[in-house]
C-alpha cells in the first residue's frame, strides 16, 4: 500500500485494531436488535463482567508481548479460586485465603517460566500441560463438586463499592495502573518489549532474558489469583470448571487489541478495547436469546474471524 | 549408539518397566484379556495420535483434535443411529476433514501460528458439537457400525487391526513417498524446503486435513465401542495424544521423530491409564497426571537433545 495515495486520517484508521472495529460494529448490531444493549445498567453490567477478563488479559498481553503464551491462565484462576475457597470453608483469615490464592498463581507462573526459558521448550506444550496440572488439582481439592456459601467478604470482591464505584472496576483499573506502569516506565517494562523483538540482542547485550521472561509469566500468574477473587466473589462459591476457556477469551482480546505475536509490538489500551468487544460480543449473544449451547461455537468463530481479517490486514 | 536407537532402547524399556510394575501390582493385570484390553484401547489413542503425529513432523500444532473428533462423531452418529451407517460415516470423516482443511487454511494461507489457529478450531468445533447434541446423548447404533469397534475378525478386536492398517499407511506415505520426504523438510526447514521447490501451502493444507480426517476417524471407532456419543468426549483426549507424541520421540521443533515412535508412546500412555485404575486412582487425578506426563516428557527430550547437541 503506497503512502502517497491516501489521506492521513484513512491510513491512521487501518492501522487501528480489528477490536476497534469489532467493537463498533457488534455495539451498532446489539443495539438495533436488542433493546436491552444500550441502557445504562446493561453496559455497567458489561462493564463489571469484563474485570475479570481485564485482569487476566493484561497479564496475557505482556506474555504475548514477549513472544509467548500462557494456555494455563484460565485454570490457574479455577485453582486459586478453589483455594481461596478452601482457605475461607477452614476458618482461615482471609488475607491468608488471598495470599495463597495469588501465590497459586505465582508458583504456576515460575513454573512455566522456569521450564520455558531454562530449557527452551515451547511456551503452548508447556502451559498446556500446566493446564492439565492446574484443572487436574482443582478436581482433586474439591472432589469435582463446587464450594458454596463463602459469605459476604468474598463477595465483597463483586458486589462491594468504593466510593461510589464497584470494586470489581476498582481492581481491573489499579491491576491496569500497576501494569502500566510496570511496562512503560521500569526497566523491566522495556525488556519486556525488547524480549519480543529480539531475544537473542537483549542476551548479548548483558541482561539476564530469562529472568525477565520468567518474571513475564510469574507477573500473569499473580493477575490470574487476583481474578480469581473477583470472579469467586461473583459466584459465591468456588468450582473447578469455572476458568476453563477464560484464556482463550484474553488472548483473542489482546490479539484484537493489537499486541502480535511477533516483533515486540503492541499496546495495553488495545487490550483494553479487545476485552471490551469480546464482552459485549457475549453480553449481546445473551440478549438476543442464543441458546447457550451455542454461544461457545458462535463467539469463537467470531473471535477467529477477527483473527484472520486482522492477520490478512497485516500482510 | 546413535541417538534415534538410544531413544528407541529407552522406549522399550520404559514398556517392559510399566509391565513388571503393573504385574506385581495386580495380578489381573497379565491375562490375556486384560493385555488385550490395553492395546484396543491404545489403538484409539494411536489411531488420533498419528494425524497429530504428522503436523508435529512439520513443526506445526494440533491442539484441535479431541473437540475435532467430538463435534464429527456427534454429527456423523446422528445418521448413523437412524441406520444410515455409510452415510453417516462419511459425514462423520467429511467434518473431521474439513475441519482439518480449515486449520490448514489458516496456518499455511493466513499465516496465523498453528497454536493459534488449531487452539481456536478447539473452540468453535467443541462449541459446535455443544449446539448440536444440546447436552443430550446418542446411544444404540446399529450391529454393522458396532463391528468397528467391537468386532473381531480371526479373534483378532478390529481396532487393533485398524491401528496396524493406519501404522502401515502413515508408515508408508512418511518413509517412501515424496510427501513424508516433504513433511520432514518443511519440519526441519521450512525455508530451505521452499527454496527446494517444494509446494509448502499445498502440502501443509494436506497435513493438516489429514489430521483431522484421522481425528475423525478415531471418534468413530471410539463412539462405536463404547456404543454412545456425547459433545464432551474430545475434552480429555487431547493431553494423553500429545504425550503420546511426544513421549515416542517426535520432536515439537519439527523434522525429527516418527509413527513407529507414537504408537510406543501410545502404549506407554494406555499402560500409565491402565494402572491407574488397577490401582484405584480417583478419575480427578486423570488430568493432573497427563499434564505432568506432557510437561515431563518434553523436557526429558530437550534435556537428552541438548546433551547430543541439536541447536
Amino acid at each position: 500500500m503506497s503512502g502517497e495515495r491516501w489521506p492521513e486520517w484513512a491510513r491512521r484508521a487501518a492501522m487501528a485494531p480489528g477490536a476497534f472495529y469489532a467493537l463498533i460494529l457488534l455495539s451498532l448490531v446489539f443495539g438495533v436488535f436488542t433493546a436491552q444493549f444500550l441502557t445504562l445498567p446493561n453496559l455497567a453490567n458489561v462493564g463489571i463482567q469484563a474485570s475479570v477478563l481485564i485482569i487476566v488479559a493484561l497479564g496475557m498481553t505482556l506474555i504475548i508481548l514477549s513472544e509467548g503464551i500462557d494456555l494455563s491462565l484460565g485454570t490457574v484462576l479455577g485453582l486459586a479460586g478453589v483455594v481461596l475457597a478452601l482457605c475461607v470453608k477452614q476458618q482461615m483469615m482471609l488475607g491468608v485465603g488471598i495470599l495463597l490464592a495469588i501465590l497459586v498463581g505465582v508458583a504456576f507462573g515460575a513454573i512455566n517460566g522456569t521450564l520455558i526459558t531454562r530449557l527452551g521448550l515451547p511456551p503452548f506444550v508447556v502451559t498446556l500441560g500446566s493446564l492439565g496440572m492446574a484443572q487436574g488439582l482443582s478436581l482433586i481439592l474439591t472432589k469435582g463438586r463446587s464450594i458454596p456459601g463463602l459469605g459476604p467478604r468474598v463477595q465483597y470482591f463483586n458486589d462491594g463499592w468504593v466510593a461510589g464505584i464497584p470494586v470489581p472496576v476498582v481492581m481491573a483499573a489499579a491491576t491496569f495502573l500497576v501494569v502500566y506502569v510496570i511496562l512503560y516506565y521500569t526497566k523491566f517494562g522495556t525488556y519486556v518489549f525488547a524480549l519480543g523483538g529480539n531475544e537473542e540482542a537483549l542476551a548479548l547485550a548483558g541482561v539476564r532474558t530469562r529472568l525477565y521472561k520468567t518474571g513475564v509469566y510469574v507477573l500473569g500468574g499473580a493477575l490470574a489469583g487476583v481474578g480469581a477473587l473477583v470472579m469467586t466473589g461473583r459466584m459465591n462459591a468456588a468450582h473447578p470448571d469455572v476458568g476453563v476457556g477464560l484464556e482463550f477469551d484474553a488472548i483473542a482480546a489482546v490479539i484484537l487489541g493489537g499486541t502480535s505475536f511477533e516483533r515486540g509490538k503492541g499496546w495495553l489500551v488495545g487490550t483494553l478495547i479487545g476485552v471490551a468487544a469480546v464482552s459485549v460480543l457475549r453480553n449481546g449473544l445473551n440478549l438476543i436469546g442464543l441458546s447457550s449451547t451455542w454461544q461457545l461455537s458462535t463467539v469463537g468463530t467470531v473471535i477467529i474471524l477477527a483473527i484472520v481479517v486482522d492477520a490478512l490486514r497485516g500482510i | 549408539m546413535s541417538r534415534e536407537w538410544l531413544s528407541r532402547l529407552s522406549h522399550v524399556g520404559m514398556v517392559i518397566l510399566l509391565l513388571v510394575v503393573l504385574s506385581i501390582i495386580s495380578p489381573a493385570f497379565l491375562s490375556v484379556q486384560n493385555l488385550i484390553n490395553v492395546v484396543r484401547q491404545a489403538s484409539l489413542l494411536f489411531i488420533l495420535a498419528s494425524g497429530l503425529t504428522i503436523v508435529v513432523l512439520t513443526a506445526g500444532i494440533d491442539l484441535s483434535i479431541g473437540a475435532v473428533l467430538a463435534v464429527s462423531a456427534c454429527v456423523g452418529a446422528n445418521y448413523i443411529v437412524q441406520g444410515s451407517v455409510w452415510l453417516g460415516s462419511l459425514v462423520g470423516l467429511a467434518v473431521g476433514a474439513a475441519c482439518g482443511l480449515l486449520n490448514g487454511l489458516m496456518v499455511a494461507v493466513i499465516g496465523l501460528p498453528p497454536f493459534i489457529a488449531t487452539y481456536g478450531m478447539l473452540w468453535v468445533a467443541e462449541g459446535t458439537a455443544q449446539g448440536f447434541m444440546k447436552g443430550e446423548i446418542t446411544a444404540e447404533f446399529p450391529a454393522s457400525f458396532r463391528f468397528l469397534g467391537a468386532g473381531r475378525i480371526l479373534g483378532i478386536p478390529v481396532p487393533i487391526l485398524l491401528m496396524v492398517a493406519t501404522l502401515a499407511a502413515c508408515s508408508v506415505a512418511l518413509r517412501r513417498t515424496n510427501f513424508g520426504r516433504y513433511v520432514y523438510a518443511m519440519g526441519a526447514n521450512r525455508e530451505a524446503a521452499r527454496l527446494s521447490g517444494i509446494h509448502i501451502r499445498r502440502n501443509l493444507l494436506l497435513v493438516y486435513s489429514a489430521s483431522g480426517l484421522l481425528s475423525a476417524f478415531a471418534g468413530l471407532v471410539y463412539i462405536s465401542r463404547i456404543n454412545g456419543v456425547e459433545s464432551t468426549i474430545g475434552q480429555t483426549l487431547l493431553l494423553p495424544a500429545l504425550a503420546a507424541v511426544c513421549i515416542g520421540g517426535t520432536s515439537l521443533f519439527g523434522g525429527e521423530g516418527g509413527i513407529e515412535g507414537t504408537l510406543t508412546g501410545a502404549l506407554i500412555m494406555t499402560l500409565v491409564t491402565n494402572g491407574m485404575n488397577l490401582l484405584n486412582v480417583s478419575p480427578y487425578w486423570q488430568s493432573f497426571v497427563m499434564g505432568t506426563i506432557v510437561v515431563m516428557a518434553v523436557a526429558i527430550d530437550q534435556l537428552g537433545a541438548e546433551k547430543v547437541g541439536r541447536s
